[in-house]
């Protein structure tokens, strides 16, 4: 199972650099999906097969894997939006500043005072490296969709940080807090279409009206 | 019992989708929120038993409970009229919004339970996006999503703050829980490291949500673009919700023998949120705007009460009663001078005292109050935490305090004489003065000033209660 894990959490790490590299909009959406559904399979990794891990497991394919990203390609469909453009950082730097981030999160965690069942594990470090690529996302891109595309990667990161702690999150608080990942982006998907029909497009450097 | 309470709103929220008359669906408000208020006071004063596993309430929330419910019902009685005023923008959205707000601000208050509270706190958040949505023009768009991002995000981080503290039990040997009591319980044997980090990220988290500084720039957006019913409710109720979700964590943080660094985090963004309100509201042309970062600045009281502790434990305490109160007055005042003059920036607001008598007289008296001067409420709580600062001889930081307060008030003071003295300029709508819409920030004045002249006991002793949960058991 831990190579299983460990393969997993790989491919979720080259997935933070697609997305940080990529302009294609609905290629990002469909990794990000992807990413989610690779999640999805992380408490059957590491806790076997059990009622909780199980209900987790489908509960979070369906929402980050499915019906999140279905919202979203809906959303940019009727915008009619396809690339990012000019982002306030260019590709190749938030692609080496990607890969710094993620060495980075690889050393610090070899810091943290982790109990020793997770020393030297990939969780930790992939949990800190998709959370900051995430984060990259949101501060280096300018259309409002890929910013939302960078919340769900923070919420991914913690994600995987979690599934270290299923047993401290009960079966009810676990679906509470993925339904309202999927009411907060589908709230943000009604914004985005009120976004692009008042300013035809949806670059949020034009969302700057009110300021001091 | 208490899930009743937090669940039933839902009910009206879900009639009120299907109720096809317009003024109906208003009345839901005003009506559901009565019972709320008349089932939160009888589980206050101990009718109904409420302390469970999962959901309870301990004097902390009790006082934020009571203080939200208050504010709601009169809220919702301004929204009855309000929305008549609006019929141009509907209340098919509004209405089911509010309630669902009321709902899961209810149930934040009440879980008992870390994870419990942040889906609840989150789906606040949401509930409210809509309602600052409300005027549906670029300008509350733009408010609308950095409201939603912004919180969002940082919310999200609380969540990480939760699973630090949930790890911080890993190690311990006992069975990891999110449940408070059973965290207070356990809070010495908790790994250090990991509850610290914990805290911090709740602080930033729930920091966010209540607009402490330097997270606080979502707050002039969306309290200036929202209506201002849901400024009242904004910045008198989620704010002390999100207060309560940080309060827990000081509480843990106490119990685990850390209470020093999370008084001194909390300190120090207190101050800051002091200074930033300070600059920004010199100066200020949008009344708004001004009442925005008067939010910023009475969380920043809050904060650097809870940071001091002791007796300014007590005042802080106080504070939350009395800020909400008195931003409920002053942002339903100063929506209805924006309804008059179909501005809220100084250009064109003058004398407001003259063309809406009450409302004009409100929004003055609610400066008053809110800047701490006697007989009002504020001026008793500020009183106290500078009494509790001075007494733990934090020199420094009672002058800091002292001169930032003199900053406000000459700041906002400046803004507020403009608006409501002077020839009143010529007002582009017919709105007058009318009951509906004056009677709930009348209350809220009324009930600020008798906080100002008598403390009941009964309040009294529960926020002593409140303010002993946060100091060291012994």
């Amino acid at each position: 199972m831990m190579e299983l894990t460990n393969a997993l959490l790989l491919a979720v790490i080259l997935i933070n650099f697609f997305t940080l590299g990529s302009s294609r909009l609905v290629a990002c959406i469909r990794v990000v999906s992807v990413q989610g559904a690779l999640l999805s399979l992380l408490p059957l990794t590491t806790h076997g097969l059990s009622g909780h891990s199980l209900l987790l497991a489908v509960g979070a394919f369906t929402f980050k894997g499915a019906f999140i990203p279905w919202l979203l390609l809906r959303a940019i469909r009727e915008v009619r939006i396809r690339r990012e453009v000019e982002p306030i950082i260019g590709y190749v730097p938030t692609l080496i500043l990607g890969a710094l981030i993620t060495a980075g999160a690889f050393l610090f965690a070899d810091f943290l005072p982790l109990i020793p069942a997770h020393h030297g594990g990939l969780n930790v470090p992939t949990a800190l490296a998709t959370m900051f690529a995430g984060f990259l996302l949101l501060i280096t891109r300018r259309k409002a969709i890929t910013q939302i595309l960078g919340y769900l990667m923070l919420e991914n990161g913690i994600f995987i940080f979690g599934v270290l702690l299923s047993e401290a999150m009960p079966m009810m608080v676990e679906a509470g807090v993925l339904l309202d990942l999927l009411v907060g982006v589908f709230v943000m998907g009604i914004v985005l279409n009120q976004i692009s029909r008042e300013f035809s497009t949806l670059n949020t450097e034009h969302l700057s009206a009110l300021k001091e | 019992m208490l899930a009743i309470l937090i669940f039933f709103p839902l009910l009206p929220a879900a009639l009120s989708l299907v109720t096809p008359w317009y003024q109906a669906r208003s009345w839901l408000l005003p009506a559901t929120s009565a019972l709320h208020l008349l089932l939160v006071l009888l589980f206050a004063f101990g009718r109904f038993p409420a302390d469970g596993h999962w959901l309870g309430l301990d004097a902390l929330s009790t006082v934020v409970l009571v203080v939200t419910s208050i504010l709601f019902f009169g809220c919702a009685l301004y929204a009855v009229g309000y929305l008549d005023l609006r019929r141009d923008r509907g209340n098919q959205v509004m209405v089911p919004c509010l309630l669902v707000f009321l709902s899961f601000m209810t149930l934040a208050v009440a879980s008992r339970h870390m994870g419990l509270m942040w889906m609840a706190a989150e789906a606040t958040t949401i509930a409210s996006a809509p309602l600052i949505y409300f005027n549906r023009n670029r300008l509350s768009i733009e408010a609308t999503w950095k409201y939603l991002l912004i919180c969002s995000v940082g919310i999200a981080l609380a969540m990480l703050g939760i699973l630090f503290v949930a790890y911080s039990a890993l190690g311990s040997g006992t069975p990891v829980s999110l449940h408070l009591d059973d965290l207070l319980v356990s809070a010495p044997t908790l790994s250090g490291p990991w509850l610290r980090a914990g805290f911090v990220f709740l602080l930033v988290g729930f920091g966010t949500k209540m607009g402490l500084a330097p997270l606080h720039t979502w707050k002039p957006d969306a309290y200036g673009e929202a209506p201002g019913l849901v400024g009242a409710l904004l910045a008198g109720g989620l704010t002390s919700v999100s207060f309560l979700a940080i309060l827990r964590g000081v509480q843990l943080m106490t119990a685990a023998g850390d209470g020093a660094m999370a008084r001194q985090a909390l300190l120090g963004m207190g101050l800051l949120s002091l200074l930033l309100a300070a600059i920004f509201m010199v100066r200020q042309p949008d009344i708004k705007r001004l009442l925005a970062y008067s939010s910023v600045e009475h969380m920043g009281l809050l904060a650097v009460g809870v940071g001091i502790g002791g007796l300014a434990t007590f005042g802080a305490m106080l504070h939350l009663v009395n800020n909400a109160l008195t931003k409920g007055c002053l942002f339903l005042a100063a929506g209805n001078i924006q309804r008059a003059y179909a501005s809220k920036n100084l250009s064109e607001v003058r004398g407001a005292l003259r063309a809406l008598p009450v409302s004009g007289t409100l929004f003055l008296a609610g400066f008053i109050a809110i800047t701490g001067s006697p007989p009002f409420g504020p001026f008793m709580s500020e009183f106290t935490i500078l009494r509790g600062i001075f007494a733990g001889d934090r020199v420094v930081v009672g002058l800091l305090v002292l001169i930032f307060l003199a900053t406000v008030f000459i700041g906002m003071g400046a803004t507020v004489l403009a608006a409501t003295q002077g020839e009143a300029t010529e007002k582009p709508t017919g709105f007058t003065d009318r009951p509906l819409l004056y009677i709930s920030p009348l209350i809220f004045l009324l009930m600020v000033l008798l906080l100002g002249v008598y403390l009941p006991e009964p309040l009294q002793n529960a926020l002593r209660q409140a303010a002993a949960l946060l100091e060291v058991q012994p």
